[in-house]
């Protein structure tokens, strides 16, 4: 049986005038239902390309696309990358569903709440504006909106940041998907209403068995939510594995540094966060050899200076679990500080 | 609500009389004198004083305004005796050079003026939103920049040369219209085809200078629209792109345009003194600036100036009210 989602050496460039922005390289992954995939990285590390490729949001015509991500739908699998537009059309917001960083914006401002979300259902179900109105009530009640009934006819602009966010997960929602991408979803808001609506997600997993893509650069999120874990560097998946593997026993040294650089409750005091040093590259004209070798503090432990060489590729360190890195094992574990 | 237009409408009932009163000092600080105007060269002083009193110029300023609020209500009566005569409410007073109470001479230009502002409106309104959408579409691609170009020469032909190349070059030179003919006003419920002849050249002048301007504005305005997070989640939702442009991208898009459109229409029902002159049309554009430069006509002056401002301020209004329904946001509670 295969997951619900299988995608296989997704790449993604943009051609501009500065050269070919090589945005995700040779991504392959899978989700299946009922699953949490969380998707790690910096800014500009392709997290959100490869998702916005998933759900044929890209403009075909000033995008370059390359490999697979199949979806396995009760009616056979379908591949959004090479299916016609129109096809990929009608499976947003019926198979697969997405939601945004800001939901401060993501609404439109001149329609209520219930029209927004009675067209999302409209869209795929037969029935009039009362019954949309009627489906978009129980949808805003299942994301806990109190008093539903009364702010399905209010506009976006009487809601606070969370509660949009809210009405956002019901609109994404309306049509049972079986796989639902949050793209930074609680990135815009205050940290009170981001465990309120991490809570929530989990709740609308359960509730729809859905598999969700959460794509974030917050590990505290990643935490609490995922199952597995990608961790992207400069458009490449550098770890890929289960949560706590990714967290107790890190085989890359750019996850060991993230997860050096986050606050702990139990550091001692005075002690300064380790920040991981310089940038990521340029996106054309990628280095030749490990991507992340010029940040990297272990880079010259490796022999022969092959990180400068010959880019690594994404092997199998233990069952099920993969890492981008020159580095032998006895060598990650004095990385990991002896763990 | 109705609060709302109360305070608003109460405002503009103060806006409309501050008006009236600036343009009553300003022609009473002016150095010309009316009453020595309206007498030919060899005219003793008797003659202009009698002149002035028969204009009613021979009270102090404030006397004069109150005179003609008075008359906008219950009408005006002018002259002594034999010569006595009434101008009816509205009253704007009586114009001594055209020899007629001005509000008739409104009445008869005012049509004029509305046929010429509302063809043109509708004309540049269609013209421009639609090639706005269209080169927004098709952005850095021929339509675009076919669009692009005429942009360009409606802007920059200013209408005293635009009407003039239409009227010789097209009207005249293919005998569209009867140069006696020109400017003949004829009521579109008597004779259609007549009124549309009069005016579809000036229509087309003025529409030209305008839908370059709202072109121009709907494009950007589709374009950044484009790419608002809204538009993003609408097509997330899996709706087509037929959709999407339609009921997401110009609702938002042209919200803005409608408060451009009713500014300008306004501007234009107070009288296009270009476009009517061109085309010899009696509007108010034409009364006013007779009024103005040949005769000093001050009733004209004032009740022209009135009738533009009104129009203005009443349109605002209006506008803020439509915008009101268009946009949540700004709806008051």
């Amino acid at each position: 049986m295969s997951a619900f989602l299988e995608v296989k050496n997704l790449t993604v460039s943009f051609p501009t005038e500065d050269g070919l922005v090589q945005a995700s390289n040779d991504i392959s992954f899978s989700v299946d239902r009922g699953e949490t995939l969380a998707v790690v990285g910096e800014s500009g590390s392709g997290k959100s390309v490869t998702s916005l490729a998933i759900m044929g949001l890209h403009n075909r015509k000033s995008t370059n696309i390359n490999g697979s991500a199949i979806l396995n739908l009760e009616s056979g699998p379908i591949d959004v990358i090479s299916a016609p537009e129109d096809q990929v059309r009608r499976l947003r917001g019926k198979a697969m569903s997405m939601i945004f960083q800001d939901p401060m914006s993501a609404l439109h401002p001149y329609y209520s709440i219930g029209d927004q979300l009675s067209e999302a259902w409209r869209l795929y179900n037969k029935g009039d504006k009362k019954a949309g109105h009627k489906r978009a009530t129980e949808m805003l009640e299942l994301v806990g909106i109190p008093d539903a009934s009364k702010r399905v006819k209010e506009f976006p602009h009487q809601f606070s940041g969370g509660m949009r966010q809210r009405v956002m997960i019901a609109m994404a929602l309306i049509n049972n998907p079986s796989l639902l991408i949050a793209d930074e979803p609680t990135t815009a808001l205050d940290v009170t209403v981001q465990s309120q609506i991490l809570q929530l997600l989990k709740d609308m997993q359960k509730e729809f068995n859905m598999a969700v893509i959460l794509i974030t650069h917050d590990l505290g999120v990643v935490a609490e939510v995922a199952d597995r874990v990608n961790v992207m560097y400069a458009g490449k998946i550098v770890e890929q594995g289960v949560a706590d593997g990714i967290y107790y026993k890190p085989d890359h040294p750019y996850t060991i540094g993230l997860l050096n650089s986050i606050p702990r409750v139990d550091q001692l005091e005075g002690k300064r966060l380790i920040a991981i040093p310089g940038q990521p590259p340029s996106l054309i004209n990628l280095p030749q050899g490990c991507s992340f070798r010029k940040r990297c503090t272990f880079a010259d432990q490796v022999a022969d200076n092959l990180c400068a060489t010959l880019a690594p590729s994404l092997d199998m360190k233990e069952n099920a679990h993969f890492s981008r890195c020159h580095l032998t094992e006895k060598q990650l574990v004095a990385a990991r500080g002896g763990k | 609500m109705l609060k709302y237009l109360v305070r608003r409408i109460s405002a503009t009932l103060v806006v409309l009389t501050l008006i009236s009163m600036s343009v009553f000092l300003i022609f009473d600080v002016l150095p010309m004198d009316p009453a020595r105007l309206t007498c030919g060269k060899a005219c003793s002083p008797a003659v202009v004083e009698a002149n002035r009193h028969r204009l009613g110029l021979d009270v102090p300023v404030q006397v004069q305004y109150g005179r003609w609020v008075k008359g906008l209500f219950v009408g005006r009566t002018y002259g002594e005796g034999q010569a006595q005569f009434t101008c009816p409410a509205p009253a704007f007073g009586y114009s001594f050079n055209r020899h007629e109470c001005v509000t008739d001479l409104l009445k008869s230009a005012f049509p004029v003026t509305l046929s010429l502002a509302i063809g043109a409106f509708l004309l540049w309104l269609f013209v421009g939103v639609s090639l706005g959408i269209v080169a927004a579409r098709f952005k850095n691609r021929w339509p675009d920049r076919a669009s692009n170009v005429f942009v360009l020469v409606g802007t920059s032909l200013p209408t005293f040369i635009s009407g003039i190349l239409i009227l010789l070059f097209v009207a005249l030179k293919f005998g569209f219209v009867n140069p006696i003919d020109l400017g003949k006003w004829v009521s579109p419920f008597e004779n259609p085809i007549g009124w549309l002849n009069t005016f579809i050249f000036p229509w087309i002048t003025l529409a030209l200078a305008y839908a370059a301007t709202y072109t121009r504005f709907t494009r950007s305005n589709v374009i950044e629209t484009s790419s608002e997070d809204y538009i993003r989640t609408a097509r997330a939702k899996g709706l087509s792109e037929k959709v999407i442009l339609r009921k997401h991208t110009l609702r938002a898009a042209l919200a803005p345009i409608v408060t451009l459109a009713g500014l300008d229409f306004a501007g234009l029902l107070g009288g296009a003194i270009i476009t009517e002159g061109i085309f010899n049309l009696p509007g108010l554009g034409r009364l006013s600036i007779r009024a103005v430069v040949n005769d000093y006509d001050l009733p004209i002056i004032v009740a022209t100036t009135m009738l533009a401002a009104t129009f203005l301020v009443v349109m605002n209004l209006l506008v803020d009210i439509l915008y009101a329904y268009i946009d949540p946001r700004v709806r008051v509670a």
